[in-house]
């Protein structure tokens, strides 16, 4: 089995979010980037394919070579190969037209995305793939089976679960559940040493037009302090969320 | 020209996420028409207090249950037919399923997370959140046919005046859309779920055990909310992993957002952003929460939920 794991380069979470160029661009200034998290669940539990079914892992990212420390964490997580497209990431349609193309260059029988980056959060790069693709594709994914040719997938949906089966080739939209946080990797020296002799390949970009353009940002105004209610009070707190906040 | 809305049902029934996304595109529909598409739903007529002018009710058996590809494939043929240049969804997880392929197929730019209507038309500019709440992010579509996502309660309803005439369609389905099988569906039945509440109320570590969520599903109850935990009590076990709200978790973007016990970690406090009133409970005054939080009460849970859940009683029995 032959599984592609995207990899998205995310700022981790405990970043400031600032951005420059008149509010046009994200601010990296003293960023810590970072596997996307939900790709990270997706990352290991190809791993555990790897080790359990024999399957080859290999990594791909879309971007410019700032993101390469970031597949290289990937390579030595245990990832066999990576393959970073040269360009910058514009739009989702765009990252997975360039995507598609290294999938089907691979002919990867699993190709595992997480359901959204924790940075723009467009939530749309796995489906619009297995569009292009045509091939199956199962969304918030939290557990994933495959024996032969056949996926047993469970999907998070709003108030439970859902259980799917397909046929490969398949592209999952991962999520925590596909292992747990417990389970994930950290690089140990050997794996860090290994990645540095592991492929890291340069392919050149795809000419796309992107569909969507992100054209500003903007921060939330900032919040008013909290208004603290006494304990001995809770009438107060009642009628504030009725009258004042119309909460209830 | 239609702005053509996609309105969920459950059970046969619309849910509230169908009414937000036909209100929203009435508001930027203008003169045009607002087109519904709808599975298996027993009675239409109620989108048009939401101005949908006409519902395409697709009755199928094969579509009893929710099937993204097979949706997407029927959505599609629904846009072809009605020339719309602009759908309308809501951010659920059938949505959020289903948004990306039908974008493909119509070869439509998507833009998911709208907050608003859209600033400008021409160019099509909305406003959307990103950096999980943290940020906006004002986008562009470019291409002829545009996909919103319309996030949760970010828009609300509005009610008109209008009738919705039922009309019937039956889009062509191939074989290969129903090539993801639904094998079961396992659902908590009369439990209102976090991405449908409008109030969640939330537990954390500071419950101390699983023993303790009584009070917690007593306020729900109350309050008709739905119950949701932080990372910690779904990593421990305490609570189902489908309760977990924050950044790997669920979002909430509810009207009233009740934290008890939760101390308000920043992974936990991204998730939440979206809700509109946040109160928290919590016996640390330096708790992080405390610093995003609308209100805040400083004490024991175990001695201030009881107290609470008693006086909500009465609150809910005058206010009935």
């Amino acid at each position: 089995m032959k599984i592609l794991v995207c990899i998205s380069h995310v700022p981790d979470t405990t970043s400031k979010i600032n951005f420059t160029d008149g509010d046009s661009k994200f601010d990296t200034n003293g960023v810590n980037f970072v596997i996307n998290p939900n790709d990270e669940f997706g990352l290991t539990r190809a791993m555990w394919f790897k080790e359990k079914q024999g399957a080859s892992v290999d990594v791909v990212n879309v971007g410019g070579p700032e993101t390469e420390p970031t597949l290289r964490k990937a390579l030595a997580i245990g990832a066999d190969n990576a393959i970073r497209v040269d360009t910058i990431a514009t739009d989702g349609f765009q990252v997975a037209k360039q995507l598609a193309k290294v999938a089907k260059e691979g002919d990867y029988d699993l190709i595992i995305a997480g359901r959204e980056s924790i940075d723009y959060n467009g939530g749309m790069v796995p489906g619009m793939l297995a569009a292009i693709l045509d091939a199956n594709f199962v969304n918030n994914c939290i557990s994933l089976e495959i024996d032969g040719e056949k996926a047993k997938a469970i999907r998070e949906i709003d108030g439970g679960k859902e259980t799917l089966t397909a046929s490969l080739p398949l592209v999952i939209g991962g999520q925590k559940g596909l292992v747990e946080e417990s389970d994930l990797k950290i690089p140990n020296m050997r794996g860090i040493m290994q990645a540095r002799k592991k492929p890291l390949n340069v392919v050149a970009a795809e000419e796309v037009t992107p569909q969507t353009q992100a054209v500003k940002f903007e921060k939330p105004a900032p919040k008013g302090d909290v208004k603290l209610v006494d304990s001995d009070n809770l009438d107060e707190l009642i009628d504030l969320l009725h009258n004042e906040a119309k909460a209830i | 020209m239609s702005v053509l809305v996609y309105t969920e049902t459950e059970d046969g029934k619309f849910k509230k996420a169908a009414f937000e996304v036909a209100s929203y595109a009435k508001e930027v529909a203008g003169s045009d028409e607002v087109v519904a598409v709808s599975f298996n739903a027993t009675d239409t007529s109620e989108l048009g207090q939401y101005g949908v002018s006409k519902v395409l009710n697709i009755q199928n058996d094969k579509l009893s249950k929710f099937n993204a590809k097979a949706y997407a494939d029927a959505l599609k043929q629904a846009v072809e037919k009605e020339g719309s240049k602009m759908v309308v969804v809501s951010q659920s997880a059938n949505s959020k399923y289903l948004a990306p392929l039908l974008a493909v197929h119509l070869n439509a730019g998507y833009a998911s997370n709208v907050m608003a209507t859209p600033e400008s038309t021409d160019p099509f500019t909305v406003k959307r959140s990103a950096f999980t709440n943290k940020a906006f992010n004002f986008t562009k579509i470019t291409t002829d046919i545009k996909i919103v996502g319309l996030s949760q309660n970010a828009f609300g309803l509005k009610e008109t005046q209008g009738e919705a005439t039922p009309e019937d369609f039956s889009p062509e389905l191939q074989e290969d859309d129903f090539s993801v099988n639904v094998e079961s569906v396992d659902k908590a039945k009369d439990k209102v779920t976090i991405a449908d509440a409008e109030i969640v109320v939330s537990g954390g570590r500071g419950l101390k055990g699983p023993e303790n969520w009584g009070m917690i599903e007593e306020m729900a109850d109350i309050l008709g909310a739905a119950t949701a935990c932080s990372k910690p009590v779904s990593d421990m076990g305490w609570r189902p992993h489908s309760e977990h709200v924050g950044q790997t978790g669920k979002p909430v973007a509810s009207n009233l957002y009740i934290a008890v016990g939760i101390s308000g970690a920043i992974q936990h406090l991204a998730g939440i952003n979206a809700a509109k009133t946040k109160v928290v409970i919590n016996n640390d005054p330096e708790a992080p929460f405390f610093k995003a939080a609308d209100y805040g009460v400083v004490g024991d849970a175990f001695e201030i939920v009881p107290k609470l859940n008693e006086k909500l009683k009465e609150f809910k029995e005058k206010n009935a």
